[in-house]
């Protein structure tokens, strides 16, 4: 994200005669490689401050504040738990568990979509006004979902050690690839939608209904074996879906019950094993980042006109 | 890193070369387009359905503006309501794109657009300098270092830790301003923003763009102030319906300036050089005949006196109107002669217009006068002068003063 936006500044005048040309080829060069690395220093603090912002607003005046984005997971896991293991016994063992692996990433992702898409228009004021680095609206709109993800997992596997479940294990690497490219579809998708929004303002409410629809096209409620069954042969296709491959990694990564439910027989996991899913999220990368470039392509030239598509 | 950057401009600034010798900011055949908003595809479903179809109300804000300006030049940028002066200084700040040409500008650029533009009520005025500073490209290192500064520049060190949201509109804008002339920009593109806040602040605004002034620092800036720019301005850059009239000697464009707004003799029905009755000069006093001022307070005798040249072409009764113009010439109240005009007689004559009493009014204002043939009423000519008087009444705000009760309920 180092070069946000540069459409504007072009070198400065040219020096005129021969001789200044090489007197000051040297220290010009190296004031303006000094001066790029300053700026890309500057764009992550603006993009930290951003973020901090954010979030001292969504906290500011309630007493428990960030206590409550916490409590938020931790009382769905509790209910779940208690609806599919106490009440509903048939279920996925561990259900809460099992179920929170998964949420909390596809929660990251589509939070930060749909925040992402509505940025550029919410901001519309300083874009019209101030002249700064665009991307750094719908990129902290990221942030701050990413802010609470990596605070929710921690929450997470507390509360799973202290239930005594224990998700320690080489398995928790797959964490390292199915964070990166979650976030890089993340960042690609947030990057698109907010860009198009701008100028086709149904971008926003079309996504929000997409992810509800796309909520339900990830092993996140129901374990994959489910899909096994109805698709078979065809199960690749479900896992074209980036996200679908990046929440059964997740699941894979924390979730330590059995692997095939007891009750039903059905794989709870996608695989037992680790390759599947490094060959996965290599074709989910791919994806990944071929839709990273989409939305930076996309934002790049949608964002010359935002001040005057607002 | 300032240090060593103004180190380093400084070293490529020719030592001996003339001041404005450098060109920071080049603007080559630059013209911009508005699509009128009803025309442009504004949802998904309107971008297929409207596929292909031409627009045809387009709007060009800006025409093919060629202009160069060098370093340590100070330019005001001037022209009607609409002419374009605040797109062009949007399209030199980087925030609008311009449809054709080239624009290159070298150096930090702070653009004055809207002082606090990015405020957040909710936080209190530490955490917003610190994110609008760095909006404006300002590092964290930075910041710190100029923080105390900026927060006695704003004279707000007593409210700085309280949200935003608490601070008078004056408090804000101050802030605003500190937080923005600390960019310690190298170019400074001001639209407009002097006209708020008190004197006491647009006098401070005022020394500190006069003190990059003589730092050597580029200043562009947007104002309806021509006196301002007649003041402070090497260069003057005319604009018109988008299109550049004039650049060049600031007394030259203003006077140009005014005769094109109408201050100065405009054609009325009649053209003003051949109108038979011509209105020539404006006075105000408390007394008629009395010594000329120009500040006067709410309960003062004010005396508006006007001068007309009138020819033996003139209609026997001549009637004129004449209007009092507040901000964006708005009509505050109209004088007219008495009913059945007055006798007109070749040469010069002074008609005085005394108002016992002025109104609780707060403002400048100027004067704007139509002449018309008393029998018939047909106009003649009309001329609006921009020689201001002002009122300074008690309220601080607003332009009427009005009574009124303040409580809460319940």
């Amino acid at each position: 994200m180092s070069n946000l936006i540069d459409q504007h500044s072009t070198p400065a005048t040219r020096p005129e005669t021969r001789q200044r040309i090489h007197d000051e080829q040297g220290p010009e060069s190296r004031r303006l490689a000094r001066r790029s690395h300053a700026q890309t220093r500057v764009r992550w603090e603006l993009l930290r401050n951003l973020i901090r912002k954010d979030l001292k607003i969504k906290y500011k005046g309630s007493t428990l504040g960030f206590a409550w984005s916490l409590a938020n997971p931790l009382l769905l896991l509790a209910v779940y738990t208690l609806v599919f293991q106490v009440i509903m016994s048939a279920g996925v063992p561990r259900f809460g568990v099992y179920l929170m692996s998964g949420l909390l990433i596809w929660n990251a992702f589509s939070a930060s979509a749909s925040a992402a898409s509505g940025s550029v228009v919410f901001n519309a004021n300083l874009v019209k006004k101030v002249r700064f680095p665009l991307p750094v609206l719908p990129l902290s709109a990221v942030g701050f979902a990413v802010v609470h993800f990596v605070l929710q997992l921690a929450v997470l596997f507390v509360v799973v050690a202290a239930l005594g479940y224990g998700f320690v294990g080489l398995q928790l690497l797959l964490l390292v690839p199915a964070f990166a490219v979650a976030m890089t579809f993340t960042v690609g998708l947030s990057m698109l939608v907010s860009g198009l929004n701008v100028r086709y303002r149904d971008t926003e409410h079309l996504l929000e209904v997409a992810l509800l629809a796309w909520f339900w096209l990830n092993p996140i409620v129901y374990p994959v074996g489910l899909i096994r069954k109805l698709l078979h042969e065809w199960t690749w296709i479900y896992f074209l879906n980036p996200m679908a491959t990046v929440i059964a990694t997740f699941q894979r990564a924390i979730y330590k019950g059995p692997t095939v439910n007891p009750a039903t027989g059905q794989g709870i996991l996608a695989d037992p094993g680790y390759l599947f899913y490094l060959e996965h999220l290599a074709i989910a990368g791919a994806m990944s980042l071929g839709l990273l470039w989409l939305g930076t392509h996309v934002f790049r030239r949608m964002q010359a006109d935002f001040a005057e598509d607002l | 890193m300032d240090a060593a950057d103004a180190a380093d401009a400084a070293a490529t600034t020719p030592p001996e070369g003339p001041p404005g010798a450098q060109v920071v900011i080049r603007a080559t055949g630059v013209s911009k387009k508005f699509i009128s908003y009803h025309r442009r595809a504004t949802s998904l479903k309107e971008l297929f359905v409207r596929r292909g179809q031409a627009s045809g109300d387009d709007f060009w804000a800006l025409r093919d503006i060629d202009v160069e300006i060098g370093r340590g030049q100070t330019v005001g940028l001037a022209g009607a309501n609409g002419s374009g002066k605040s797109t062009l200084l949007k399209v030199l700040a980087g925030i609008l794109r311009p449809t054709h040409g080239k624009i290159s500008v070298s150096g930090r650029i702070a653009s004055l657009l809207e002082l606090g533009a990015g405020f957040n009520g909710e936080l209190t005025g530490r955490d917003n300098v610190y994110l609008n500073a760095s909006l404006l490209g300002l590092s964290r290192r930075e910041i710190d270092r100029m923080f105390d500064s900026i927060v006695d520049f704003a004279e707000l060190p007593h409210k700085i830790d309280d949200e935003v949201k608490h601070y008078s509109s004056g408090q804000y804008v101050r802030l605003g301003f500190a937080v923005a002339v600390h960019v310690d920009p190298d170019v400074l593109l001001v639209d407009e923003v002097l006209a708020v806040g008190d004197e006491a602040f647009q006098k401070k605004c005022l020394a500190k763009i006069e003190q990059f002034r003589t730092q050597g620092r580029t200043i562009l800036f947007v104002t309806h102030s021509l006196d301002l720019i007649e003041s402070i301005c090497d260069r003057i850059l005319v604009l018109e319906s988008g299109s550049m009239i004039f650049d060049g000697a600031p007394e030259i464009g203003t006077r140009l300036l005014r005769q094109r707004l109408g201050s100065l003799p405009s054609d009325g029905p009649v053209p003003y050089d051949v109108a038979a009755a011509r209105p020539v000069l404006v006075t105000f006093a408390r007394d008629p005949g009395g010594p000329p001022q120009v500040q006067f307070d709410p309960g003062e005798k004010l005396t508006v006196s006007l001068t007309l040249d009138l020819t033996q072409d003139a209609p026997e009764r001549i009637y004129l109107h004449v209007y009092v113009l507040g901000q964006h010439d708005l009509p505050i109240w109209l004088m007219e002669t008495p009913v059945g005009g007055i006798p007109s007689k070749p040469g010069l004559f002074t008609m005085d217009f005394t108002v016992p009493k002025i109104p609780e009014l707060l403002g400048a204002f100027a004067i704007s006068v139509h002449v018309s043939d008393a029998a018939t009423g047909i106009p003649i000519t009309k001329r609006r002068f921009d020689d201001l008087f002002g009122i300074s009444g008690p309220q601080a705000g607003g332009l009427l003063k009005v009574d009124y009760e303040a409580r809460t309920r319940g």
